[in-house]
């Protein structure tokens, strides 16, 4: 597994800032990239902002926590990222790193599921879809877990249920305060049966966490959908949730072809749910790491 | 009965039955059997003999069911599980069940009849059962969402779960869902935050609880009622993380009779699949060609089954209970543990 040093996995580092942005990039190629940039940051040294359309200096956005510095849209960032920002400086030190997906269903859909891993792994320079180990936040000693995005869409199969279940035990265990900070499409559907079985395994491992008083803050981030939101990201002591992200048990695209009917302007999204009471608030990432320390103040574990 | 022969694997199947009908037309047995499909194909073989080519007939077909059964793909496994003659949980109830007192109602925002609740006993015993219904008449299926969910049905099954525990009554839970419904009331009212909290609780629920899958296991939608001390799978039922023709959809990017049928091979969700991993602890033994052929067969082995199992977990302290329960999720996954020192190389 990588370690926890400062590199973003979502998207290249600053090593094109010697170019000039015309030579990586045009109007054009940017105006094609739109649809897809909600997923992925596209190269290059300038960006547009998915949210306002503003052009923005990439390495501004990223030193600003990957939010846009025109109208503070959350970019999605991967793990190792989240972590560095969560962290204080150095302080990070990962668990069940020793942790391996396997192929127990033989499944195949267009490609093989170990080819898909494969892939998936050299694409990210990781082993797996979650990070976790303990860390101090502020100042105060915590355990963490931080699903990944860029990992098979952050979907939740054994070894990201394994992490998590591990995790949420070793804060048992050590009465450390746990945040779980959730990005997933859902259960991962090439270990089925198995990936849904982690629901429940997480979630039973919570209710442990629950009995000896433990402090579970959930960080709800763009997007959380299926199997993960029905499961532990919806077990928070507290929940917290990044401005505009989506969060939902069924996706929008289901939801919509069930009912046959255009969905609300904002549905699913974070100030929504604050609004039906499902999130206890919305945090802005630059105040997250305060947001949390405060909390664990607050529960005095 | 114009739905039963609704599977095309098997026309093979009504068209012997039509040369049967023929045949005890042209030379009636005595007495007459009053021949109204499959339903009676057992009654039909016990029946006075007719004519030795109907007899030949009827052997030919009792045959062919079998054979047909024993061999299901996992896709037509699939579609027996949903078919429209197929017991569902009131249908169990009425036939397990003595003096079932139904409880309504969340006590919070309604009442869903996508999950039936309440007490009843099964021989002498005292349980709370929780079922999905997913409907039979037009108007039922339409009121219960055809089996799906909302959050107010998780929440009543949990109110009525806690109840039960209050006063140390096991609970059976019945799985029949395509799974939890998606819509806009269901999202603003929690639906995934409703299943969380059932399977988390129902970990740590200190009453006996087993679970069986008697049709459709579809997703989180049968999981938030199905964490359970023992679980078991009815042989032509299917349980997964998604249904063949949602994962179709996304991974083969259609959903057709080729596509959902290889979906549904990948993922490995018959009841012997869930058995070899682990998923369920027992497969229930249908009747001769599906519980719709007979469904009070299929509940006889339903009870015999919850009877077993409620006989070996009822002695148990509540804390070894809930271990255990713990213990059975816990060990669910399959990975490769590597050395930390090689892990971190
Ligand atoms: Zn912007």
């Amino acid at each position: 597994m990588q370690d926890n040093g400062p590199v973003a996995q979502t998207v290249g580092t600053g090593k094109d800032d010697s170019m000039p942005p015309t030579a990586t990039r045009t109007w054009a190629d940017l105006k094609q990239d739109q649809p897809a940039s909600r997923r992925s940051i596209p190269e290059g040294l300038w960006l547009r902002c998915p949210s306002c359309a503003q052009m923005i200096y990439r390495r501004q956005m990223e030193s600003n926590q990957h939010v846009c510095p025109e109208c503070n849209h959350h970019y999605r960032i991967g793990a190792a990222e989240r972590i560095r920002q969560l962290a204080d400086t150095d302080t990070f030190v990962p668990m069940f790193t020793n942790l391996r997906a396997k192929d127990p269903l033989s499944f195949t859909d267009l490609k093989a599921y170990p080819d898909r891993l494969r892939a998936e792994q050299i694409k990210t320079g990781q082993n797996e879809g979650c990070q976790a180990g303990e860390l101090f936040i502020k100042g105060r000693a915590a355990v963490a877990a931080c699903l990944d995005l860029t990992f098979m869409m952050g979907s939740m199969g054994s070894v990201v249920g394994e992490t998590l279940t591990r995790a949420i035990e070793h804060a048992t265990q050590k009465s450390l305060p746990l945040v779980i900070v959730s990005c997933s499409g859902g259960a991962r559907m090439q270990e089925a049966g198995l990936s849904l079985m982690q629901m429940a395994k997480t979630s039973a491992a919570l209710a442990r966490f629950d009995d000896k008083g433990g402090l579970f803050i959930s960080v709800l981030t763009d997007p959380t959908t299926g199997g993960v939101t029905a499961s532990f990201a919806m077990l928070g002591d507290v929940i917290l949730a990044e401005p505009q992200a989506l969060i939902g048990f069924a996706g929008p695209r289901v939801i919509q072809q069930t009912i046959r009917q255009e969905l609300p302007e904002g549905f699913q999204r974070s100030e929504f749910l604050l609004k039906k009471g499902m999130v206890d608030r919305v945090v802005h990432r630059h105040q997250l790491r305060s947001e949390i320390a405060r909390l664990i103040d607050y529960s005095g574990v | 009965m114009a739905t039963f022969y609704q599977l095309d694997f098997e026309k093979p199947l009504a068209e012997l039955d039509e040369r049967i009908a023929q045949a005890e037309k042209a030379s009636p047995p005595a007495p007459v059997p009053a021949f109204g499909g499959l339903e009676n194909a057992e009654a039909g073989v016990t029946n006075p003999k007719g004519s030795s080519e109907s007899q030949a007939l009827r052997a030919e077909r009792d045959a062919m069911l079998r054979k047909l059964y024993e061999n299901l793909s996992p896709w037509n496994t699939v579609r027996v599980a949903r078919h429209p003659d197929r017991p569902q949980t009131r249908d169990y109830i009425a036939r397990m069940c003595r003096d079932f007192c139904e409880l309504h109602g969340d006590r919070r925002y309604g009442e869903d009849t996508a999950i039936v609740t309440g007490f009843g006993r099964i021989g002498n015993r005292k349980v709370l059962i929780v079922g999905h219904q997913k409907g039979k008449t037009t108007q039922e299926k339409l009121g219960c969402h055809f089996g799906c969910a909302h959050p107010e049905g998780y929440r009543k099954a949990l109110a009525k779960m806690e109840l039960a525990a209050k006063f140390g009554v096991p609970i059976v839970t019945l799985v029949d869902t395509p799974g939890a419904y998606p819509g806009l009331g269901a999202e603003e009212r929690g639906q995934a935050e409703a299943i969380a909290v059932n399977m988390r609780e129902m970990s740590r629920l200190p009453v006996p609880i087993v679970s069986i899958v008697i049709g459709e296991g579809g997703s989180g939608g049968a999981l938030g009622i199905a964490v359970a001390d023992r679980v078991a799978m009815l042989r032509n039922s299917w349980y997964s993380v998604i249904s063949p023709e949602g994962c179709a959809a996304i991974l083969w990017k259609q959903a057709n009779e080729q596509t959902n049928t290889a979906a549904a091979e990948a993922l490995k969700l018959t009841a012997n699949d869930n058995l070899a991993l682990g998923i369920v602890d027992a497969v229930i033994d249908e009747p001769v060609g599906g519980a719709h052929r007979d469904p009070q067969g299929a509940a006889e082995h339903l009870q015999g089954w919850i009877t077993a199992q409620l006989d070996e977990l009822t002695g148990l302290e509540p804390q070894a209970l809930m271990d255990a329960r713990y213990e059975r999720f816990r060990k669910l996954g399959s990975f490769d543990e590597l050395p930390l020192d090689a892990a971190n190389a």
